[in-house]
């Protein structure tokens, strides 16, 4: 399929299905993500797009098909096993810890990797000292990413909205993923906060060698900084391709504005051409 | 040797101006035997709050089981002090400790045996730990049988004092932790259910100890707890010392707890459960470590209760009571240690002590009305209790100033 330079994609679905009763929220979607992607998954509203981020990352069992994950079968795990595998994400609505620091916020994302325990904690050890020190440079280290560093004795949730989303990607970096998921990362912000929002992305996948898969809705982002797209449709995949080719697929269109639009927009298009 | 903060200092030396004030004031007899009482009561109050506000403001999880654990303590602890000094035995000491070992090692063998099967339901582990536990009892008790007439000897041997301290000390730990776990049997299963269904069932767990409490003669076979009657005979050793040691020591462990990335586990499952899940955080079991602390705390000042007044009896240990400390940490701020030390303190001196004195004679239990009434106008006045979430400086946690601008020029600006 969309595997043809030979590399060994880091995540795969095959044949992905996850019903809720009689609705096929996603029936037989195939995805291959190549490592160090940065690829893109559109479709109407209640196409299943959340749904299959929700599969991936656990909250949901797939009622059928393989999610693989580094050539293991991660479908049905817990989440946060899936998570300490490599797997991180942001929310469409955000889930932040809103009584929190900023700091903490990323702080807790990090604990898998605190390298004390429960004991040391109570004890105050050596250990406990030297790895909260650790921990907390690091998260200052993300925040600081995400030009965050002044904010971070700040309550999460009196944040601005931009922050907020900038905030929870920093979160998800911090548990320190192979694979990023952000759903839908450019809803409510302003033009401008896109633009840089876009620019983060990008610099984030190369500065932590992430592979990147995003929902949105806003076309500008997707077809500025996604390499490929699949589209969906009512639980199933209509389109694949470089934004370019989604562009002209006449199922694309007709998914998005009705059936027969191919044809309006063919005659727009030559309209506008005259 | 690190240095120590200011905060840490001034902790210190409130603490030991408050214990020792109060101790002076006791032994010039400016406070009375009344107000000792109340003033212990408070601190054993404080700690059952202190476990509760852990559980339910900082994890989350509304319960009402506090005062059954809080029960579980209480007896076991009694049970036996009340053998060694009437009975000159240490046959409840020796079982108890062994089962408390038993079973706590055989929690261990079986958590870890489970970690390895992938996908096993909560109701069958269930079942394996139960009769794991119920195993690892009757060989305890057996043992404990056998080794109680070397241990009555070797701690007869010590002065009557030091051998009386020896046993009360290991009784509270001994209540603490086998309430401890107690509430991981139960938590096991329970802990599944949401927020208001986990409230519910632990009320039904309040419940039932209550119950069996009141046929503790009958049912359970233990004469000397005497059912409905009342255990009495407890010898009172539980002084303020005591009391302020094991509370200052609970603040201690809590904030040293919290201040930590375990806490701030702890209080993510309570933030958000989906968004801690998706961050690596093992939802389920931060929310049965929490609840099994908790439950230690309620044990050991069960432990402490027992030996205030040196009576017991279940209508101390009913559901209606389960509220008071669920009040506490409400009152006092959810997710407050200091409001729920302060609340605890207030309750009591309240409660039982100035409403009770300054109320006219015969009018005593009026301050049941007036009480609730002070309760009504504080939620109105201050829905998120006397302290929000204020912490004293030791307790709170610490914002570590930033070490230097890492910022990579490049992003700040794009970001900016």
């Amino acid at each position: 399929m969309a595997n043809n330079n030979g590399e060994t994609p880091i995540l795969e679905l095959k044949k992905l299905c996850r019903y809720f009763g009689g609705l096929k929220a996603v029936h037989e979607v195939d995805l291959v993500l190549e490592p160090h992607a940065l690829n893109g998954l559109i479709g109407p509203n209640g196409s299943g797009k959340t749904t299959i981020f929700n599969v991936i990352t656990g909250i949901y069992e797939p009622s059928g098909g393989e999610v693989i994950f580094e050539d293991q079968n991660i479908g049905g795990l817990d989440p946060f096993v899936i998570n300490q595998l490599g797997i991180a994400r942001t929310f469409q609505n955000i889930r932040l810890f809103p009584n929190l620091t900023v700091l903490d916020n990323v702080r807790i994302a990090y604990h898998p990797h605190a390298g004390y325990g429960m004991q040391d904690a109570i004890m105050r050890t050596k250990l406990y000292d030297q790895k909260e020190r650790e921990l907390t440079e690091k998260a200052q280290e993300f925040l600081s990413v995400f030009n965050l560093q002044d904010r971070q004795a700040e309550i999460a949730r009196n944040l601005p909205y931009g922050e907020q989303r900038r905030l929870e990607i920093a979160r998800a970096l911090a548990s320190n993923p192979k694979v990023l998921l952000l759903d839908e990362p450019a809803a409510g912000m302003n033009p401008k906060e896109v633009v840089t929002l876009m620019e983060l992305i990008h610099f984030i996948r190369d500065k932590f060698d992430l592979t990147v898969l995003l929902i949105e809705h806003q076309m500008r982002v997707v077809m500025g900084i996604c390499e490929k797209i699949t589209v969906m449709d009512f639980g199933e995949v209509i389109a694949r391709g470089t934004p370019t080719e989604v562009q002209k697929n006449s199922r694309v269109i007709e998914a998005y504005l009705g059936l027969g639009a191919t044809e309006l927009s063919k005659k727009y298009l030559k309209e506008k051409r005259q | 040797m690190k240095r120590i903060k200011p905060t840490t200092i001034f902790f210190l030396l409130g603490a030991v101006l408050i214990f020792g004030v109060t101790q002076f004031l006791i032994n010039l007899g400016v406070i009375n035997s009344f107000w000792n009482t109340i003033i212990r009561l408070a601190g054993v109050m404080a700690i059952v709050s202190l476990g509760l506000n852990l559980i339910y403001g900082f994890n989350g999880q509304f319960s009402l089981g506090q005062f059954g654990f809080y029960a579980i303590g209480a007896y076991i602890a009694a049970d036996i002090t009340y053998r060694w000094t009437v009975l000159s035995s240490a046959l409840g000491l020796t079982i108890l400790l062994m089962v408390a070992l038993f079973v706590g090692a055989m929690i261990m063998l079986i958590r870890s045996a489970v970690s390895k099967i992938r996908g096993m339901d909560t109701l069958s582990a269930f079942a394996l730990y139960l009769a794991a536990v119920l195993g690892a009892i009757l060989v305890a008790v057996r043992l404990g049988r056998l080794l109680d007439a070397p241990v009555t000897l070797s701690l007869s041997l010590l002065p009557e004092n030091i051998g009386l301290t020896v046993v009360y000390l290991l009784a509270v730990l001994l209540g603490g932790v086998i309430a401890a776990e107690v509430s991981f049997l139960f938590g096991l299963p329970v802990l599944t259910l949401g927020s208001d269904y986990f409230g519910i069932a632990t009320l039904g767990f309040t419940i039932i100890i209550k119950v069996l409490l009141d046929n503790t003669d009958t049912m359970l076979g233990f004469e000397e707890m005497k059912g409905a009657r009342g255990m009495i005979g407890i010898p009172k050793i539980t002084t303020w010392v005591w009391v302020f040691v094991f509370l200052f020591m609970t603040i201690v462990i809590i904030r040293n707890l919290l201040n930590s990335s375990f806490g701030r586990a702890i209080v993510s499952v309570r933030e958000d459960e989906i968004a801690a899940t998706t961050m690596g955080i093992d939802v389920a079991y931060y929310k049965t470590i929490t609840f099994v602390i908790g439950s230690l705390f309620a044990g050991l000042a069960g432990g402490l209760y027992a030996h205030v007044n040196g009576f017991l009896h279940p209508n101390s240990f009913s559901f209606i009571k389960s509220f008071d400390p669920l009040i506490i940490v409400v009152f006092g701020g959810l997710g407050s240690v200091t409001g729920t030390v302060v609340a605890s303190f207030g309750w009591a001196l309240v409660l039982e002590g100035v409403l009770r004195l300054a109320l006219p004679e015969g009018f005593e239990t009026w301050r049941f009305v007036v009480y609730p009434l002070m309760l009504l106008v504080m939620m109105l006045l201050k829905p998120n209790g006397l302290f929000g979430n204020y912490e004293i400086p030791f307790i709170r946690a610490v914002i570590p100033p930033l070490k230097k601008k890492t910022t990579s020029a490049k992003t700040s600006k794009e970001v900016a």
